[in-house]
C-alpha cells in the first residue's frame, strides 16, 4: 500500500499533506525531501536569519497533531519517476510505490554559465545556503548581487545593514521592475541609493576572476568590481527532472488544471506551490506559476481536496481556482506589499504619495485593476485587495 | 468555549499578513506589531488557524 506520496519537503507538500488530511483522506501519507528539515519559512532567509543567524528550529512550520503519523523521508531526493507503474525512484535507490501523487518540488535559482572560479560564487534558496552566505556578509566585504530580483535587493539591504559594501549587477533597467514597473523600481532603486548600494543595470556578469576563489567580476561594460562574496538571484528553475519521461508538460513548471491536478491517465497526481503552472479565474490569462508565499498554501488546500477525492473514488471539484496572489518584501526599515498581477499591467498610476515615499500603485489592463502595490501603507491595501477579490463575483 | 489567540511581540515583524487575511482578528498597533483580539468564539477558530498558517515569522499561536 503506497498511500500519498508527496515530494518535497516545504511548504507546499506540507500544506497538501494537511488538507489530504482534512478532506478525510486517512491512508498513509510519505513525505520525501532533499534537505536534512523538516518543512520551514524561506523568506527569513533573505532578511531577519541571513541578519540575524539561521535557527532552523525558530523557522521551522508548527506541524499539527493530524500529521503526527506521517513518514517523514529526508535527506533523499525523488531521481526519477513510472507513473504508469506508480513508482518513484529516490537517490537511495530505494522505489517508493505511490496511489496518488504530489508534485512539490518547488523551484532552484538559476545558474548562468559564466566563466571563473567557483569558490565565493552563492545562491540563496534553503537554510544552508544562508548559513554559507551569512558567514561571507563581514563588515567591509565586497558583495556583488547578480540580479536585482527581489531576493537580490532583499539580500542587498540586508548585507548593506551588516556593513558590507554591495554591488548590485543586473541586465533590467531598474530594480524589481518585471512585478513593480519602471517608476516604483526606480523609487526602489532610490531607497536602495540612499543606505549606499551601488547599482550597474543593463549590464551583465562575463566572467569571475580570481586564482581559485572570486576576487573581482567583470562587467559587460568592462567595469571590473571588487568581489569577496557574489550572490546569483536571476532567476529560477523548476525542480522537475525527475518527472521526465512521462509525457507530461513540464515547459515551465508542470501544469495542471483548477483543481491542480496533472493531465494524465496514468496516476492521480497533483502539483502546488512554485513548482505547479496554474490557472486562475481571478485575472484570467494562461495558467502561470505564482512564485509568492501563499501560493502552496491556497494551491495546497486545493490539491489536497482533490487528491483526497479521486483517492476516494469521488469526482473532485470543478470550481474555478481563485486565489489573490500576495506577495510582501522588506529592505531596510521599508514593507512592501503587493496583492494580484502587477506584472500582467498595461498602465500603471501612482494613487498615494509618490513612488520616493510612502505610496499605494495600481495596476490596471483592459479588465480594470489587476494588481495594487503598496510601500509601508499597509492598512490602505485592505479595500483594493477586497476590489481585487470582487473580479471573481464578476468573471464567474 | 473559546479561542486564545496570542502574537510574540519579540518574533512578529509587522509584515501585516495576519491583518489581510482575518482583518477583524488582528490589527497593526503603532509600533507596527500584531495585536489579536484575545479571545474568541470557538467558530473562529479556523480564521484564527489560517491567519497563524500566513504568518512567515511563526508568531501567531491559537489554543
Ligand atoms: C530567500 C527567499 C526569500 C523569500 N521571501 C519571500 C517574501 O518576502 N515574500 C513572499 O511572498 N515570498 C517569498 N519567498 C517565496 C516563498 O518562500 C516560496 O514561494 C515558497 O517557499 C514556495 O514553497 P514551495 O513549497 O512551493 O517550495 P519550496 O519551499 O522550495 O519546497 C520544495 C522542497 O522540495 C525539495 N525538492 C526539490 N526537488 C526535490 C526532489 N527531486 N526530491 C525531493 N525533494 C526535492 C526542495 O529542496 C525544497 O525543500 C522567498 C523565497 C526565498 C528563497
Ligand atoms: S503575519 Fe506574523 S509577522 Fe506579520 S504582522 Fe502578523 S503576526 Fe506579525
Amino acid at each position: 500500500m503506497g498511500g500519498a506520496v508527496i515530494i518535497g519537503a516545504g511548504l507546499g507538500g506540507l500544506r497538501t499533506a494537511e488538507s489530504l488530511r482534512g478532506s478525510g483522506y486517512d491512508g498513509p501519507i510519505t513525505i520525501v525531501g532533499d534537505e536534512p528539515h523538516l518543512p520551514y519559512s524561506r523568506p527569513p532567509l533573505s532578511k531577519e536569519a541571513l541578519a540575524g543567524g539561521v535557527d532552523i528550529a525558530a523557522l521551522e512550520f508548527r506541524r499539527r497533531p493530524a500529521l503526527d503519523d506521517v513518514t517523514w523521508l529526508l535527506g533523499l531526493s525523488a531521481v526519477s519517476s513510472d507513473l504508469a507503474a506508480r513508482t518513484v525512484t529516490l537517490s537511495d535507490g530505494a522505489v517508493l510505490a505511490f496511489d496518488g501523487l504530489v508534485v512539490a518540488s518547488g523551484i532552484r535559482p538559476r545558474r548562468l554559465p559564466i566563466p571563473g572560479p567557483a569558490l565565493g560564487r552563492h545562491l540563496l534558496r534553503t537554510a544552508d545556503d544562508a548559513e554559507q552566505v551569512r558567514a561571507g556578509l563581514v563588515a567591509g566585504a565586497h558583495v556583488v548581487i547578480m540580479g536585482a530580483g527581489f531576493i537580490g535587493c532583499e539580500t542587498a539591504a540586508t548585507a548593506r545593514t551588516l556593513g558590507a559594501e554591495v554591488t548590485i549587477v543586473a541586465l533590467d533597467d531598474e530594480p524589481m521592475i518585471r512585478p513593480l514597473g519602471a517608476d516604483l523600481g526606480a523609487g526602489m532603486r532610490h531607497r536602495h541609493e540612499v543606505h549606499g548600494v551601488h547599482f550597474h543595470l543593463g549590464r551583465t556578469i562575463d566572467s569571475f576572476n580570481g586564482d581559485g576563489r572570486v576576487e573581482s567580476v567583470s562587467l559587460s561594460d568592462g567595469t571590473e568590481l571588487p568581489a569577496t562574496l557574489v550572490i546569483e538571484a536571476v532567476g529560477s528553475v523548476a525542480n522537475t527532472e525527475w518527472l521526465d519521461g512521462n509525457g507530461l508538460d513540464l515547459s515551465d513548471g508542470l501544469l495542471v488544471d483548477s483543481g491542480m491536478r496533472v493531465s494524465t491517465d496514468l496516476a492521480p497526481v497533483v502539483a502546488v506551490g512554485d513548482v505547479a503552472r496554474h490557472p486562475n479565474a481571478l485575472f484570467g490569462g494562461p495558467p502561470r506559476r505564482i512564485e509568492h508565499w501563499n501560493m502552496p498554501t491556497e494551491t495546497g488546500r486545493r490539491a489536497g481536496q482533490t487528491l483526497a477525492a479521486l483517492l476516494g473514488g469521488q469526482p473532485p471539484s470543478d470550481e474555478p481556482f481563485t486565489a489573490m496572489p500576495s506577495f510582501w518584501s522588506d529592505q531596510y526599515d521599508h514593507k512592501l506589499q503587493s496583492f494580484g498581477m502587477p506584472g500582467n499591467a498595461s498602465r500603471i498610476a501612482v494613487a498615494q504619495g509618490d513612488v520616493d515615499g510612502p505610496c499605494v500603485v495600481e495596476y490596471h489592463d483592459d479588465s480594470g485593476l489587476v494588481g495594487v502595490v503598496g510601500i509601508d501603507r499597509t492598512p490602505d491595501l485592505v479595500p483594493y485587495r477586497k476590489a481585487l477579490l470582487a473580479r471573481g463575483s464578476d468573471s464567474g | 468555549m473559546t479561542v486564545r489567540i496570542t502574537v510574540d511581540r519579540s518574533t512578529c515583524q509587522g509584515y501585516g499578513q495576519c491583518v489581510y487575511e482575518a482583518g477583524d482578528l488582528f490589527h497593526l498597533d503603532d509600533d507596527s506589531i500584531s495585536v489579536a483580539a484575545a479571545d474568541v468564539a470557538e467558530d473562529r477558530r479556523a480564521d484564527a488557524e489560517r491567519a497563524a498558517d500566513v504568518c512567515p515569522m511563526q508568531a501567531i499561536t491559537v489554543e
